[in-house]
């Protein structure tokens, strides 16, 4: 174990919306932070100030009206503007589905990801579309737009570098989207246990430069695969 | 424990007014109808789950610590839970998921509920009261036989084919509602029958415990002289009344879809697995608060009375716990931001969540306020109420990370919540029940616990836990998931190995240090230095008795004349003013909480 272990870093990430996503994470960080080491520290402070002596007694005193209103008040507005910073970024990221992104199904089933991509013709429920195993290939710097189901149980798909996560519902169509900013391979998890093989339910993300990820397309389309 | 004989004795000293006839063992140790002895029996009870829920934990934890490694002494264990090699025994993954359910379930229901709600709400109502029993007495044991039954079908199911219950605690459904995707059939049905049981146990519970405040205060007890503890735990009884009922509603609808065919939350035949959510956190979100605010009044009763100074903002801490008791009721969605809900609802959820953190804070603040210029000894019940306070900082501020729905994206369904949950049900409910059961022991059972061995188990429990449940938060950071039985199947979280294998080993070493409490609580039944009525110098109605307190309490009916937390008051000599103790003639500072002039028969407010 390293001292890096200990960090309240967040991992690198690579989505269009992960910067907001952390930077609202270290505000939240800051704000707490501070409060935690001002009462904590005035605690430990009045710990060893007011402990026992003897001799000593106890101011007699029963709080302040004005104290109570104040932190009270400032209690609130924190709370308020940390929920209000938070809005705008919750909606992007879960309401604001870009036009244009690429669509693709992905299907949660104990334990697997089925993913559903339309084929040449840029339709999904054609006879063209073809389905890879827990693997996610997109274009890097292009929206994708993820039909999320589920056929069993609930899951939950996880790409904690993208920052997206979203539970799978049998009998819902849930939209997810998240543009890659950088190529690469990355991480898809399950986050809701599922069963007994929650722990295996794990695939990969792939982000290609437009070119390769168009050669993929188009290699996956061609290959033969039994008739459904 | 006393004897009947003492009972008798003692009252005969108070020049007591009760008829007292010779109370047969089985109804004085058994089928108990004396608040006091059901206390002791939910404690016992409790306690003893208190412990299975830890050894869960323990088996847990040696997994995440040592993936897919033979478990030392675990080939005792029946072949389906632990796969035989020749090596040794290793745990497999349908038992990981029971472990992961039943560590939750017992020690929420059948741990620290009973000991917050079962024991402190039996113990301490009908004494600060003034009250000789509860209302309903013979409801009151009725409670505690039915949680008997439901803790007994609850450890039964471990033995049942299948295994115990495996789809967490929160049992979210399609998953919970047929064996078909989890291999438990019979251990799922036990989980919902002994849970449905167990509700109606706190529901009487809870009936009993509202009447009781309403009806049998002694005379001047008005209600803002009632102490916080009791406050918190007549909150906790409207909580417990209205939320029990839904969970029991929910519960009944699954054990159908699981036995007789209906879909209330199977999609396959048009039902709704969110409808499970809705339900299951429309009650389990109140829980979180049943779990909480009785922690906050004990600590309260502790911090005012170790600190001898009155509580800072008495009626603002009664108003935080009536204002967390309403918004308490507008905040289950947080539970569920990532569900598949609606996100335009996330954001409603998401303010009523920042709201909430509002009455916290006050509380908070107060407990700081009462430090202040106070005069605060370092006894073992204060140990625990002041950690409390540390740790329910850290577990209210981390709550503000996953209130953010944003954020909430990222660490929902990792170890931040399981931290953050740790930090406010153990950091804060069980450090309370610590600071509780050590400061009413001399109650409970005349006999002080011991001091050093006490402060002992205190700093180890208080290193250990940090040890254990802080870098829970890193690992949540990193991106490791909660429910996973072998976390290195996915690269990125490998390098987390040695982590998790250091809270393991830490976590051996919490568990290990809780013997020290627990031979301490029985030796000090028996050999502990003998407490007086009061040994802690307190003003409430529960020291003015002998310790124990005889069957029907009160010699004769007490009159209340002030607040509760009288302390370092100029109209005494002494530190402490107790509640009974008649105002001095002539003219004085009277009672610093502003009540009319007190009078016996100020009963009713």
């Amino acid at each position: 174990m390293t001292w890096s272990d200990w960090s309240w870093v967040l991992p690198e990430a690579f989505s269009t919306f992960s910067d907001d996503v952390d930077m609202i994470y270290y505000v939240i960080l800051w704000v707490t932070g501070i409060i935690f080491v001002i009462t904590e520290g005035v605690l430990i402070y009045f710990l060893v100030r007011y402990r026992h002596k003897e001799g000593r007694k106890a101011t007699y005193d029963h709080g302040s009206s004005k104290l109570e209103i104040v932190w009270t008040t400032a209690t609130l507005v924190v709370c308020l503007a940390l929920g209000i910073v938070s809005k705008g970024v919750w909606d992007t990221m879960k309401i604001d589905v870009p036009e244009g992104a690429m669509e693709i199904i992905v299907t949660a089933q104990q334990f697997e990801w089925h993913v559903t991509y339309p084929g040449p013709d840029g339709a999904l429920g054609t006879a063209d579309d073809f389905e890879v195993l827990n693997q996610i290939h997109a274009a890097v710097d292009e929206p994708v737009w993820i039909h999320l189901r589920a056929t069993d149980v609930l899951h939950s798909l996880f790409l904690p570098e993208m920052r997206v996560k979203q539970d799978a519902v049998p009998g819902k169509d849930i939209p997810v989207w998240f543009e890659a900013t950088a190529t690469g391979e990355y991480t898809i998890g399950c986050a809701e246990l599922c069963g007994i093989g929650h722990t295996t339910m794990n695939g990969t993300l792939t982000i290609h430069t437009a070119a390769d990820f168009q050669a993929w397309a188009t290699a996956q389309a061609q290959r033969p695969r039994p008739r459904p | 424990m006393s004897t009947t004989e003492k009972d008798i004795a003692s009252a005969v000293d108070a020049g007591g007014q009760h008829d007292h006839h010779e109370i047969p063992w089985i109804r004085k140790y058994v089928f108990a109808t004396d608040h006091k002895m059901i206390a002791k029996q939910f404690m016992f009870v409790s306690l003893f789950f208190l412990v299975v829920g830890g050894a869960l934990a323990g088996m847990m934890r040696f997994q995440l610590g040592f993936p897919g490694q033979p478990m030392p002494g675990a080939g005792i264990l029946p072949d389906a839970m632990m796969a035989p090699t020749p090596n040794g025994a290793i745990m497999l993954p349908e038992f990981y998921n029971s472990l992961v359910t039943m560590h939750g379930t017992i020690m929420i229901f059948f741990a620290i509920m009973p000991l917050l709600v079962g024991l402190f709400g039996n113990l301490l109502i009908p004494l600060q009261i003034g009250a000789e029993d509860m209302a309903f007495p013979r409801l009151n044991m009725a409670s505690f036989w039915l949680a008997v039954p439901a803790g007994m079908l609850m450890l039964a199911s471990f033995a049942v084919e299948g295994g115990a219950a495996g789809a967490g605690w929160t049992s979210y459904a399609p998953l919970s509602t047929s064996g078909e995707w989890t291999g438990v059939y019979l251990g799922q049905q036990l989980w919902l029958v002994s849970l449905t049981i167990l509700g109606f146990s706190s529901l009487i519970g809870a009936v009993n415990y509202i009447t009781t405040v309403i009806n049998l205060r002694a005379p001047g007890m008005t209600w803002f002289r009632i102490p916080l503890a009791t406050w918190s735990l007549f909150v906790t009884a409207v909580l417990i009344l209205l939320a029990i009922p839904i969970l029991a509603g929910a519960l009944i609808m699954l054990l159908f879809d699981q036995t007789i065919g209906t879909g209330f939350f199977r999609p396959e035949v048009g039902g709704e697995p969110l409808l499970w959510q809705h339900l299951f956190w429309f009650f389990g979100h109140p829980e979180v608060y049943i779990l909480i605010l009785p922690a906050m009044g004990i600590t309260s009763e502790v911090l005012s009375n170790r600190a001898r100074k009155p509580i800072f903002g008495y009626h603002s801490m009664v108003l935080a716990l009536i204002s967390i008791g309403f918004l308490g009721w507008i905040v289950w969605g947080h539970h569920m931001f990532q569900s598949g809900m609606n996100p335009l609802l996330g954001t409603s959820f998401m303010i009523s969540t920042m709201a909430i953190a509002v009455p916290s804070a006050i509380k908070t603040f107060n407990w700081l306020g009462t430090l202040w210029k106070a005069d605060i000894h370092f006894d073992v019940p204060m140990l625990h109420a002041l950690s409390f306070v540390s740790m329910f900082i850290i577990g209210g501020l981390s709550g503000i990370f996953m209130a953010s729905t944003p954020v909430d994206i990222y660490i929902h369904d990792t170890y931040f919540i399981v931290a953050h949950l740790h930090y406010v049900l153990f950091g804060g409910s069980l450090f309370a029940i610590f600071a509780g059961i050590t400061y009413w022991f001399p109650k409970m059972f005349g006999r002080m616990m011991n001091e050093p061995l006490g402060k002992v188990h205190f700093v180890l429990t208080f290193i250990f836990y940090n040890l254990v449940f802080f870098p829970m938060h890193n690992l949540g950071l990193q991106g490791m998931m909660r429910r996973i039985y072998d976390f290195t199947q996915y690269d990125f979280l490998q390098p987390l190995q040695p982590m998790n294998q250091f809270i393991t080993l830490f976590a051996f070493a919490l568990i290990t240090t809780q013997l020290l409490f627990v031979f301490n609580f029985f030796w000090s039944i028996f050999k502990g230095e003998k407490a007086g009525n009061n040994p802690w110098k307190s003003n409430t109605l529960e020291w003015t008795v002998p310790s124990p307190p005889p069957h029907g309490n009160f010699a004769e009916m007490p009159t209340v004349f002030r607040g509760p937390y009288e302390y370092s008051s100029p109209e005494s000599d002494d530190d402490f003013l107790p509640q009974t103790t008649p105002p001095r003639e002539g003219p004085g500072p009277s009672s610093g909480v502003p009540e009319p002039t007190p009078t016996p028969e100020g009963a009713e407010a």
